[in-house]
């Protein structure tokens, strides 16, 4: 029974019940953002779920790394720490978000929405479960100058297949800066 | 040569028509030289048209614009002694009263499209004449019926006017639909929609279904020509202007169904049963329109009533097959029957009534409107068919051939064999030939004694106006532009019916055949018309004593006595109305006008004239005055057995139909209401079904695999 | 490394974020659930790029791109409720219920039925009986000492 199930569970001679490093400190980062994420969607101090927000997406700059995409983990923590979430915090402030405990900061709708995330939940991890179960990724040597996720690798790749859709997004981010400077513009005759 | 001009004589009042109503009121001086002109000059190249074709000759030519299918169509020009000299009438009579409109229609309003659409009028009427196809034919048809349409309607504020316009258009139609099928029978018989070839195949006798094709048209003929059972718009359409009484509904459209009939003679030769049918129809016509004519009050109507019985006279020629005489009454009687009604129109003009009773009361009626006066009675006499009136050859000629016809030898001009006609034909039409002529007579003297030669000691004082005696001074108060056309129609009048004694003359034009008289028809015709005459004056003389008893007894009780004798049926009993159509004619003040009217009230109120039509009548003058209750029978036959279907088909749709849009709609507004509770307003509600569906989808697709 | 390590970590953050996005009252909070949901795509993207070595990078590049996408649309997402916030006087989703069917039947929604949408909806709170105008010139002070 347990040796049918740990053929189950295993591929290509890789099983669950035999993690390696890599695989265990992935699973308890995971964890933290976890409940770091937990926290940012339950806490009812407003400032303290954008810092745990923070908690939340520097842990997943570490999963990236993890994964060796050493750049993206880098882009993650300039845009997402450096300038998302200090975005987020002006946001709070400039709403009069109360410092400290507010007791009306979930909806009405919680219970609704607590129920749909455990049923998308479930219904998620057990199709991803079910599809990738035997499927092993050989993450390369660290080091190695061939690394998928180096600086060098997506520079290339970037520049050279994907520069169009990059001077395109340039063109979006302009327009969304625009935009929001002239949404967030005090109107003359408001003034 | 002479095409050029036959195709420019329906074109010139064509194109008068349009530029009258492009320049409509912009340019209110160029109206009535664009009425009167081109017609005019139509009427001169009609003449030029019938004195360039001769005599004995025809001229067809046509030209394809276009492949119409089957069966082509073709603008195709048939030209012969019957179509010039009809065009030469309706030129006259239309430049007449075109003349004449100008004058009586000077301050209307609507005097610009009046005088395009009697334009209109006359170009179709020359293209029904001088075409050679049928299509065509139908084409000017038509646009004569919608004119007429129109014309009739000319005074829309008036209900009166616009009922008539209405029941003109509806009886009208009710004939052509049928009529419009008789031509597609006889074209799909024939082969072509040409006239002549329509008549090579009635000689060759390929027309396999004569009695149908012949049948139909005769409904489109009865219609048009308001013969017996669509007769009754005619009468009624007495309320468009007189001038249009004149042109339209006595001498030219009406004249369209018998000239019709006269062009497709060979075609109803071919049906001793359409002949028939056309006989009885017109004695019917002829005799019933008569009495209806000596019962009216109302003088308009008088003459239409005339118009029918003499248009039934010439339906009864047509029936006997002999389309001379029925070309020829057709001539004479276009000339005189357009003089009555603009006589009459003077004669309305100047007592401010319709109502010959009203006119009775007036003793200087006959001083103020001597032209009138005079040509009315010249037309009267013409009317009744005294000699040496064309009235009377015609009228003979048409009773001639009913004789030859009752005694087999019909005079067809040699379109067919003699024995073609039923000789029943010919003695249907004899008798109420005859015994119309006597009507006819007596209601033409009628005519004329009660509205021109009351005596004035019959005239109760208590009823003259104090208002009418200074209006009396100026003998001509009628405009020349009103006085000159009714003498230039006297002298056809008086001296076509000449024209048909010399066998060279009209005959040559037309088939060829006698238009004398023979003298058995001629001595009765003329000892009818004249102890018509005598009994009519009798009974007039009577009536006239009976007044004057009446004047010199106590007045009331003399009254009460005299309203049971006298008082006239249908009595014209809102004389303000016809004010208010009257204070528009020149030469008279609006306030005047209105006392007159007030005075033709009281006159009629008071209804002691010296009238004979009930001495003559007898029981007979209720229904004759009614129209013998035609209109009453078509109401509850007709009109509202229609009314009620109209009233069930509201109720289907306003209650069955509309129930179930209702229900449509409003079972979706439910379900509206329920989704619309959805919709609170919460984002995150909305968001929350949308994933939740997702799920759903997700899960669904997920447990299929 | 087993790939359903990053994948069900992914699946379980896009639900969190989804929990957050459904549940959280206040605007700002929403659009920081909203991240999280995005970086919940983004580890997948970046699993299955490394996973498949697919030699145009496309799921690093891809995940760049949503990054850039990302941080634009906090930044105009944040302009809007500031906006919205200035208006109305709050950043709070429930209470901003102008696009509501109005609750008289037929009658369609005018400037009096928008205004008296939030304060029908939930008469307790202690924003709602000011004025907009009031509650304007507020925001724009504070704004203004911000």
């Amino acid at each position: 029974m347990t040796a049918a199930l740990a053929a189950s569970l295993s591929s290509q001679g890789h099983s669950f019940l035999s993690p390696t490093g890599v695989e265990i400190v992935f699973v308890l980062v995971g964890l933290a953002v976890l409940g770091a994420a937990v926290l940012t969607v339950s806490t009812s101090q407003l400032v303290h779920a954008a810092l745990w927000l923070v908690v939340a997406l520097g842990g997943l700059a570490i999963e990236y790394l993890l994964l060796t995409a050493e750049f993206i983990a880098w882009v993650q923590v300039l845009i997402y720490l450096g300038s998302v979430v200090v975005l987020v915090l002006f946001g709070l402030m400039l709403t009069r978000a109360p410092i400290g405990r507010s007791p009306d900061a979930d909806s009405g709708n919680r219970w609704v929405a607590l129920g749909l995330a455990v049923v998308a939940a479930g219904t998620l991890v057990t199709l991803v479960v079910d599809a990738f179960r035997c499927t092993w990724m050989d993450l390369p040597a660290s080091g190695s100058t061939s690394v998928n996720g180096s600086t060098q690798a997506n520079g290339e790749v970037l520049f050279r297949y994907w520069v169009l859709p990059f001077e395109a997004l340039s063109v979006l981010l302009l327009a969304a800066l625009v935009g929001a400077i002239v949404l967030s513009r005090r109107h003359r005759e408001e003034g | 040569m002479t095409l050029t001009l036959a195709v420019l004589v329906p074109l010139l009042p064509f194109l008068g028509a349009l530029a009258g109503l492009a320049a409509g009121r912009r340019i209110p001086g160029l109206i009535a030289p664009l009425a009167v002109l081109p017609t005019l000059a139509s009427a001169a190249l009609a003449v030029a048209v019938a004195c360039d074709l001769g005599t004995g000759r025809h001229l067809d030519a046509a030209t394809r614009l276009t492949p119409t299918g089957g069966i082509p169509i073709d603008l195709a020009v048939h030209l012969d002694g019957f179509s010039t000299l009809l065009a030469v009438l309706v030129g006259v009579v239309a430049g007449c009263v075109q003349i004449y409109s100008t004058s009586y229609l000077r301050d209307d309003p609507r005097y610009s499209s009046y005088a395009a659409l009697v334009s209109l009028f006359t170009a179709a009427m020359f293209l029904v004449l001088y075409s050679g196809d049928l299509i065509v034919l139908l084409v000017g048809w038509e646009v004569m019926g919608i004119c007429s349409y129109f014309l009739v309607g000319h005074h829309w504020e008036r209900d009166d006017a616009r009922s008539a316009s209405i029941k003109a258009f509806l009886v009208t139609k009710l004939g052509d639909i049928p009529f419009l099928f008789g031509i597609f029978a006889l074209a799909a018989d024939a082969g072509t929609f040409r006239i002549s070839g329509v008549l090579a195949a009635a000689a060759n006798g390929q027309l396999h279904h004569p009695t149908l094709i012949a049948l139909l048209l005769l409904c489109g003929v009865a219609g048009k020509s308001a013969q017996f059972p669509l007769h009754t718009w005619l009468p009624d359409a007495m309320a468009g202007p007189t001038p249009v009484s004149a042109l339209i509904h006595a001498a030219t459209m009406v004249a369209a169904g018998i000239y019709l009939v006269a062009r497709l003679l060979p075609v109803f030769l071919l049906s001793s049963a359409a002949l028939i049918v056309l006989g009885v129809m017109a004695a019917v016509t002829m005799v019933g329109s008569a009495l209806c004519a000596l019962a009216q009050d109302d003088i308009k109507r008088v003459l239409a009533y005339s118009t029918v019985g003499q248009l039934g006279y010439m339906a009864g020629a047509l029936a006997t097959g002999d389309r001379d005489a029925a070309v020829f009454h057709l001539l004479t009687h276009g000339a005189f029957k357009a003089l009555l009604f603009l006589a009459a129109g003077v004669v309305i003009h100047a007592a401010h009534t319709n109502s010959l009773t009203a006119m009775s009361r007036m003793p200087d009626l006959r001083r103020r409107v001597p032209d009138a006066y005079w040509t009315m009675a010249i037309g009267l006499l013409a009317l009744a068919g005294i000699p040496p009136f064309s009235g009377f050859f015609s009228k003979e000629s048409v009773l001639t051939a009913a004789e030859r016809a009752a005694h087999g030898e019909a005079l067809t001009g040699g379109l067919a064999p003699a024995t073609a006609v039923p000789g029943a034909v010919g003695w249907i039409v004899l008798v109420a030939g005859l015994l119309t002529g006597l009507l006819t007579a007596m209601y033409a003297t009628r005519l004329w004694l009660v509205a021109f030669r009351t005596p004035g000691a019959a005239q109760p004082a208590a009823a003259l106006p104090a208002t009418a005696q200074p209006g009396t001074a100026p003998v001509s108060a009628e405009p020349n532009a009103m006085r000159w056309p009714l003498w230039l129609l006297a002298v056809p009048a008086v001296a076509l019916g000449l024209v048909g004694l010399h066998s060279s003359w009209l005959p040559s034009f037309l088939d060829g055949v006698s238009l004398t008289p023979s003298g058995s028809t001629a001595i009765l015709g003329t000892c009818v018309a004249l102890a018509g005459v005598l009994v009519s004056y009798a009974a007039w003389r009577r009536a006239t004593a009976l007044v004057l008893d009446a004047a010199t007894a106590s007045p009331r009780r003399a009254a009460h006595e005299l309203d049971e004798s006298t008082r006239p049926q249908g009595t014209a009993a809102e004389p303000r109305e016809i004010t208010a159509d009257l204070a528009t004619v020149p030469g008279r003040s609006f306030a005047e006008a209105l006392a007159d009217a007030d005075s033709a009230a009281l006159a009629a109120s008071t209804g002691h004239a010296p009238d004979p039509a009930r001495l003559l009548l007898g029981p007979l003058m209720g229904p004759a005055a009614n129209g013998f209750g035609l209109d009453r029978l078509y109401a509850a036959v007709l009109v509202r057995p229609v009314l009620a279907a109209a009233g069930l088909v509201r109720f289907l749709d306003r209650e069955v139909i509309e129930t179930y849009l209702a229900g449509a709609a409003g079972a979706p507004k439910l379900l509206g209401a329920a989704v619309r509770k959805a919709q609170n307003g919460n984002a995150q509600t909305y968001l929350s079904a949308l994933v939740a569906g997702a799920v759903v989808l997700a899960v669904l697709v997920a447990v299929a695999q | 490394m087993h790939l359903a390590y990053p994948a069900v970590l992914a699946a379980l953050l896009f639900c969190v974020g989804l929990y957050g996005v459904l549940a959280r009252r206040n605007a700002v909070l929403m659009l920081m659930s909203v991240e999280l949901m995005l970086n919940a795509v983004n580890l997948n993207l970046v699993a299955f790029d490394v996973w498949l070595r697919d030699t145009l990078h496309a799921g690093q590049a891809l995940t760049l791109f949503t990054i850039t996408i990302a941080a634009a649309e906090i930044g105009l997402g944040l302009a809007i409720v500031l906006m919205v916030f200035r208006t109305q006087g709050t950043a709070d989703i429930d209470r901003l219920r102008e696009l509501s069917e109005p609750p008289a039947d037929g009658l369609p929604p005018g400037p009096t039925g928008a205004e008296a949408g939030p304060d029908d909806s939930d008469t307790a709170s202690p924003a709602s009986p000011a004025s907009p105008a009031s509650l304007t010139g507020s925001a724009q002070g504070k704004a203004g000492a911000v």
